[in-house]
């Protein structure tokens, strides 16, 4: 079951990043954390299908974002980061998913933890919490490589001042801003020490990145006492290609 | 290939393909391993894609829970390794088969 979306606006995150605004007439509303099936057909017939996060909050107006890290070697991202225009129609199976997914009833403490564009689906989770509201404490680990990569950096950081809802904390694995007080390295168990909620809170994580970097966090994660069943993970692969 | 290798992801990546043949959500439904009896949802399972089907392992023993292939206008469903799986049928369907998720605040 394939529906239609209508690009209706395009925006660049980072260099490489693209967020794309469907449109989509049918659309029957969606969960943060969920994710879609975009389906490219060329002339000839042949079609390639890759899962994207869907980084908008749920709404009623069948409004769908999605950001797209464009990769060199990808087949479906360079058309969606550089080619594809605003009036251009997409082919969406969605949304999907119903286990990597954040319901505003949750009142738990909320530990995100992402790896480069496994923020999308977390960011996602961010702007419903603070678009229903609710009580739910969130923090964010955003592991990326360099401050020209953070997706949504003036959005993170506007919330970040605004209030304590939501903290933000970045973990930046090749190069830093000036004087930033880490240096450049991976997210490591000490850093999930100080970051990230006591255990005893009972938060639920939600840990989404390239394969290897949910491992290591997970690890992290339940090391540190976390209950696995709390531990949610999307991973998307070797290289950062969902497919 | 080895299964040690980091060349899989979870079985959330499966949910499009599952969601043409069942009428709920596959992913966030638990299930059981018939090899090691681990109780997981299928969403935890580490999902091979590389070939030319899916196929799902458990996350606890790498044994093989399911594996679907698309071929011609069908599909073959394996899903010999799962014992059983508890679906969640209060997601009523919508018009056009794809669950409504309650999404009412306080519930």
């Amino acid at each position: 079951m394939w529906r239609v979306g209508t690009v209706v606006a395009l925006h660049d995150e980072t260099a490489s990043a693209r967020t794309v605004r469907l449109e989509v007439p049918d659309w029957p509303g969606h969960l943060a954390g969920q994710h879609v099936d975009v389906r490219l057909t060329a002339s000839d017939g042949y079609s390639a299908v890759r899962s994207y996060s869907i980084a908008s909050a749920p709404n009623s107006k069948g409004r769908v974002e999605l950001t797209v890290e464009r990769l060199s070697n990808g087949e479906v991202s360079p058309y969606l980061t550089q080619e594809l225009a605003a009036g251009d129609r997409l082919e969406l199976r969605g949304p999907i998913g119903g286990w990597f997914v954040w319901r505003a009833e949750q009142n738990e403490p909320i530990q995100l933890i992402a790896g480069g564009s496994g923020i999308v689906p977390l960011m996602a989770m961010i702007r419903s919490r603070i678009s229903e509201g609710g009580t739910a404490p969130f923090r964010l680990l955003y592991s990326v490589r360099e401050p020209g990569a953070v997706f949504y950096r003036d959005e993170l950081q506007a919330l970040s001042n605004k209030d304590n809802s939501v903290t933000a904390t970045y973990a930046y694995t090749r190069a830093t801003p000036k004087d930033w007080p880490r240096p450049p390295g991976r997210i490591d168990a000490a850093l999930i020490t100080s970051a990230t909620w006591p255990s005893n809170l009972g938060p639920t994580c939600y840990v989404c990145g390239p394969t290897s970097f949910v491992e290591r966090v997970a690890g992290f994660l339940a090391s540190q006492g976390n209950s696995p069943d709390k531990i949610r993970t999307e991973r998307f692969g070797p290289t950062g290609d969902r497919k | 290939m080895s299964s040690y290798t980091y060349d899989y992801v979870d079985g959330n990546a499966a949910a499009g393909e599952l969601s043409r043949i069942f009428a709920t959500d596959v992913t966030a439904a638990e299930g059981q391993c018939a090899h090691c009896g681990a109780i997981k949802r299928f969403a935890e399972a580490h999902l091979y894609m590389d070939g030319p089907g899916v196929v799902a392992r458990c996350a606890v023993c790498e044994n093989v829970l399911l594996r679907l292939a698309n071929v011609r206008q069908g599909v073959f469903l394996d899903m010999r390794g799962i014992t059983y799986l508890k679906l969640d049928t209060s997601q009523s369907l919508d018009s056009s088969g794809y669950p409504e998720f309650q999404r009412t605040k306080g519930i």
